[in-house]
């Protein structure tokens, strides 16, 4: 397997009004092409400035990453993003709104405008194309948002805690529908998350984070057969791997039992 | 959020006031029979109109002029202004400091240097409607480029838009409900510099017809001026409202209005 993203000791300091805040330590870490990678941990692990820096909206203060062999200066080609609010605009139509990835980059063409439309049937939001942001639930936006991200094909798909406003029976029905997407096209997924079932059900493996400050201290390889079913979430296997990472985070404090 | 015009019951409940207050002026004066010269009835008030609706009208519609010629200038500057402002760090300090240096001026002292400079013509009076207007825009505006969902921005810069895309899809839309907050207090400004502007210089207006009125005890003409003053500014801050409400469906307080159909 070929490395898409390689991150080598990267770190992240910010400045504060209270001194320096070191929000990412030395982190090393390879996503091969094609692999779907979830980055779990508490809040303030510093997941979330990882994958702002893998996505070239920061800079690392230490350290480099590169993407498919070339360091970042800014985004890289080619990049998907969902974020944990849709931040679908307003003004939009659904349609327009997926639409908006490919208008920053030039004018959509027909093809684009047949792509965004199938994506959206595909989503079951076909019927919902014309309709504003907030005349959807939440679950419908946040599909309609990964729609936006997936419209220009993107090859690394960044997910920043994309169902973690979400109720736990559209979070079920995300979680398949995004693994029937990743089976199909086999792009490389980045997910932040901080649920451990989550984590486990979604990925090949699973990078563990902790706070004080933000490290990556174990990767985990989910073994488990694909495709899966969200009923394997009851096979002793599945149970075996929580067990185990909550053992892990456990032991660092970051759980208690 | 209805206007007032819409829904039957808020345009009675309006009406019933307004007549309400005419009716008990009208017979205050009938009462107390105060000089002409103090309070004229609403009667008298509009027989005198009825005498010469032309000129009124004539008078009226170029304070409207002023005052539309005012705002507008205000509206394309004042959003241009903002624009700068939000682009960049220098010109922001600049241009903030001379805008508010500007506005704690009270305006009516610079009118007479705007007639030294541009004459006794439209121009002087236009330009004080700006001097009042201009700054509600460009607050309103910065404030509404500023306040965009980083989110969003991240967004385009993931997909490599220029910031001259994310002015046009992102910024602008997202602050035209506060432009036009800022446009609804323009307006009023605008009016209120159009009528200075008359007062200071000018042969043409309904501040220059106060200003005639006074000038030969006329009271009831100057109430007419007055009357007719009123109506066209709750007319012209009703009219930006609807564009608001035609350009703007989209946003949460006009959701209500524009109804939940989409279609």
């Amino acid at each position: 397997m070929v490395a898409c993203v390689e991150i080598r000791a990267a770190g992240k300091i910010y400045g504060s009004a209270r001194g320096p805040v070191t929000a990412l330590a030395d982190v090393s870490m390879d996503v091969a092409e094609g692999e779907f990678v979830s980055l779990l941990g508490p809040s303030g692990c510093g997941k979330s400035t990882l994958l702002k820096c893998i996505s070239g909206l920061e800079a690392p203060s230490g350290g480099e990453i590169r993407v498919r062999g070339e360091r970042l200066s800014g985004p890289p080609k080619g990049l998907g993003m969902v974020f944990q609010r849709d931040v679908l605009l307003d003004w939009r139509t659904i349609l327009q709104n997926v639409l908006i990835t490919a208008e920053f980059q030039g004018r959509p063409t027909a093809a684009t405008i047949d792509r965004a439309r199938s994506l959206l049937e595909r989503f079951g939001l076909g019927d919902f194309q014309n309709r504003h942001p907030w005349e959807l639930s939440g679950g419908m936006r946040q599909r309609a948002a990964i729609c936006r991200a997936l419209l220009c094909e993107p090859e690394i798909l960044l997910m920043d805690e994309p169902f973690g406003a979400l109720d736990a029976m559209t979070r079920d029905d995300l979680n398949v529908e995004l693994t029937r997407i990743w089976q199909a096209a086999r792009r490389t997924v980045i997910f932040v998350t901080h649920s451990i079932a989550e984590a486990v059900y979604l990925s090949d493996r699973v990078a563990m984070m902790s706070t004080g400050p933000g490290r990556i201290v174990e990767i985990i390889p989910i073994d488990l057969p694909r495709p899966r079913p969200l009923s394997i979430r009851e096979t002793p296997e599945f149970a075996r791997h929580v067990t185990h990472i909550r053992g892990l985070f456990a032991a660092l404090g970051i759980v208690k039992e | 959020m209805m206007g007032m015009w819409s829904g039957s019951a808020g345009l009675r409940g309006t009406l019933a006031v307004l007549i309400a207050v005419i009716g008990g002026w009208e017979g205050a004066v009938w009462v107390f029979q105060p000089p002409i010269i103090i309070l004229p009835p609403p009667s008298r008030i509009w027989v005198d109109f009825l005498e010469a609706p032309s000129y009124f009208l004539r008078h009226t519609w170029y304070t409207t002029s002023t005052t539309l010629a005012g705002f507008a200038l205000s509206v394309v500057l004042g959003v241009g202004l903002a624009v700068l402002i939000v682009n960049s760090r220098l010109l922001e300090r600049i241009i903030y400091t001379v805008l508010v240096a500007l506005n704690s001026l009270p305006k009516v002292a610079l009118a007479p240097l705007f007639v030294i400079w541009m004459g006794t013509g439209i121009e002087p009076k236009i330009a004080i409607a700006v001097m009042l207007a201009i700054f509600s825009i460009v607050v309103d505006t910065v404030l509404g480029l500023r306040s965009v969902d980083p989110d969003a921005i991240a967004l385009a810069r993931v997909n490599h838009a220029s910031p001259l895309k994310i002015l046009i899809k992102i910024r602008f839309p997202n602050a035209l409900p506060s432009l036009f907050v800022g446009m609804k207090i323009a307006i009023s400004f605008a009016l209120v510099g159009a009528i200075v502007g008359e007062f200071v210089a000018g042969s043409a207006g309904l501040g220059f017809v106060i200003l005639t009125a006074q000038g030969q005890f006329d009271t009831s003409r100057v109430f007419v001026a007055l009357v007719l003053l009123g109506v066209l500014g709750t007319l012209l801050f009703y009219i930006v409202e609807a564009v608001e409400r035609l350009v703007l469906p989209w946003h949460v307080s006009q959701r209500a209005v524009a109804g939940h159909g989409g279609h």
